[in-house]
């Protein structure tokens, strides 16, 4: 029993993670159809931008006198630079493919995801590097012998708590109401008075957004990043969004959750086939419900 | 009020509108009938900015709109009510109603359209929150229409209105065309069903394979001995 919930609380909180990640994928490919696989790199860009910040000089000086604020602009920083690199990549080099066919989409999509990884490769070099702490290393209690951890609690919380506020806007909002609009049928809302280029480049920045929130507790986790630091988390990322449906909003969250969990579990027991397991499970929903969870049947049209 | 001039349009290397010129003045019911594949859909599309002409002219309260983009069109006051109605199956049908009013700021006067609309169509007030995509085919036709109604535009553009529906339905809808007209909408009435367009119609225009080949009083149409034979069925 203590065992499952010690492994619980460490799924939970590697799922909060994947499934930040999955939602950008998941967004994403609601309002565009296509399926960003950048979306790792963006992430991993949120990371190293972070650690820049928490490097220079201004904010090391801060960071004496007021550790959270220092950390507070540091993570804002990433969030707003990752938006920002969203929203760019898609003008540049999504936008002028909308009507081409997906193929296209999808190796341009693997471009990107290079030219971030080089990019970055050539401005911090190929080691890993330290990341800094920015979440202190606190025991909050104890379950059985696993202390549990600040970073873990906050990973877990502030994850869910963006993903209700996520839903809140996605139902509510006169905005997000588009979005759904013109994920269900683009020329429709157009017809609406919709502007479909700015609902796409809210779509980026929201998912960007959140990748980036995700890169600070992934980073934080893992300890040290280096350029490759978004392909695994958002190869995985993309399998749960596949598994909860794509582009299916609760159906990422979900496939995040089931993910990080089984993962979690699976470490435990054989750690090795980690990975083996997160990919069998893609195999299999594609075999047999390739819709995922939560997603709607597609009819191709004829 | 809506003026088209000289019209040409390209799907790649197919001309599917050759030189269509037709008007709609304020406060008439045009309708422009033809078979299928004659070019009524890609003529509204193309009036509605989701498809750009080669070239012509497109005059709509004296602004030329050729080049305006789709979502900037309805807030000049010309709205579609697509063909296959497109309403977002997702979405309840009071959300499907707001996303008709999604340009519009002026919240009294959209509860003021809103209630209008459950007034012509009272069984979309029974549903307003049911999804839907789960609403018979006559619903979402009321619900396709009054989703244009309330972006309360100056000119309603309709793509088969009756398609797929019962002869009762269809009688209803075309009630609720000729109420638009009486509320002082201006409307446009693309139609195959062309015995029922041409009997509530002021003007027509009829298309054959991208061409405007007769235009006339419906009246004097619904009399045509060519009309008669290509689309009355008589």
């Amino acid at each position: 029993m203590q065992l499952i919930l010690q492994n619980l609380i460490g799924g939970l909180q590697m799922g909060s993670i994947y499934a930040l990640i999955a939602l950008g994928y998941t967004m994403v490919y609601g309002i565009v159809k296509l399926i960003n696989f950048a979306h790792g790199d963006v992430m991993m860009v949120g990371s190293y931008v972070v650690y820049w910040v928490m490097t220079t000089s201004v904010i090391t000086a801060l960071s004496q006198t007021n550790p959270a604020v220092a950390i507070a602009l540091a993570v804002l920083a990433g969030i707003v630079f990752c938006i920002v690199l969203g929203i760019l990549m898609d003008k540049i080099a999504y936008k002028p493919l909308r009507n081409a066919p997906r193929i296209s989409a999808l190796i341009t999509a693997i471009g990107i995801s290079m030219t971030l990884q080089i990019t970055i490769q050539l401005i911090f070099g190929s080691s890993q590097l330290k990341f800094p702490n920015i979440i202190p290393s606190i025991v909050l209690f104890k379950v059985g012998r696993k202390p549990v951890k600040l970073l873990e609690v906050l990973t877990t919380v502030i994850s869910i708590a963006l993903m209700i506020g996520l839903n809140f806007f996605v139902k509510k909002t006169r905005t997000g109401k588009a979005m759904r609009a013109v994920s269900e049928d683009q020329g429709a809302a157009q017809l609406m008075g919709i502007d479909h280029n700015k609902i796409v480049s809210i779509t980026f920045a929201i998912g960007c957004g959140l990748a980036a929130v995700g890169a600070v507790f992934y980073a934080q986790k893992v300890v040290y990043i280096k350029p490759l630091l978004g392909s695994m988390p958002g190869l995985k990322a993309f399998v749960a969004a596949v598994l909860g449906g794509i582009g299916s909003i609760p159906g990422a969250v979900l496939g995040g959750f089931i993910i990080g969990i089984a993962e979690t579990f699976m470490k435990y027991y054989a750690s090795d086939y980690v990975d083996a397991l997160v990919f069998g499970i893609l195999i299999l929903v594609l075999l047999f419900k390739p819709s995922g969870i939560m997603g709607h049947k597609v009819r191709e049209k004829v | 009020m809506l003026r088209v001039e000289n019209l040409n349009v390209y799907y790649d290397a197919i001309h599917a509108l050759k030189d269509v010129s037709f008007e709609v003045r304020q406060g008439e019911i045009v309708t422009l009938i033809g078979a299928n594949g004659a070019g009524k859909t890609t003529t509204l599309h193309t009036v509605s900015g989701l498809i750009h002409p080669k070239s012509g002219k497109i005059v709509f309260m004296d602004k030329e709109i050729q080049h305006v983009e789709a979502h900037n069109i309805l807030k000049m006051g010309l709205a579609q009510v697509p063909e296959g109605r497109r309403i977002f199956a997702q979405m309840n049908v009071q959300e499907n109603l707001e996303m008709g009013a999604f340009t519009r700021r002026d919240r009294a006067n959209m509860s003021r359209d809103m209630d209008w609309v459950f007034e012509c169509f009272p069984r979309l007030k029974e549903r307003r929150k049911q999804l839907a995509g789960t609403l018979s085919g006559g619903e979402q036709q009321m619900l396709a229409m009054g989703r244009a109604v309330m972006s309360a535009p100056k000119l309603i553009m309709l793509d088969e209105p009756s398609m797929g529906l019962s002869p009762i339905l269809v009688t209803e809808i075309f009630k609720i065309i000729e109420k638009l007209k009486e509320q002082g909408v201006t409307v446009l009435l693309v139609e195959q069903n062309a015995k029922m367009a041409l009997s509530i119609a002021d003007r027509a225009y009829v298309l054959e394979t991208g061409r405007i080949v007769l235009e006339g009083n419906a009246r004097d149409l619904l009399n045509n001995d060519e009309v008669k034979k290509a689309y009355l069925g008589n």
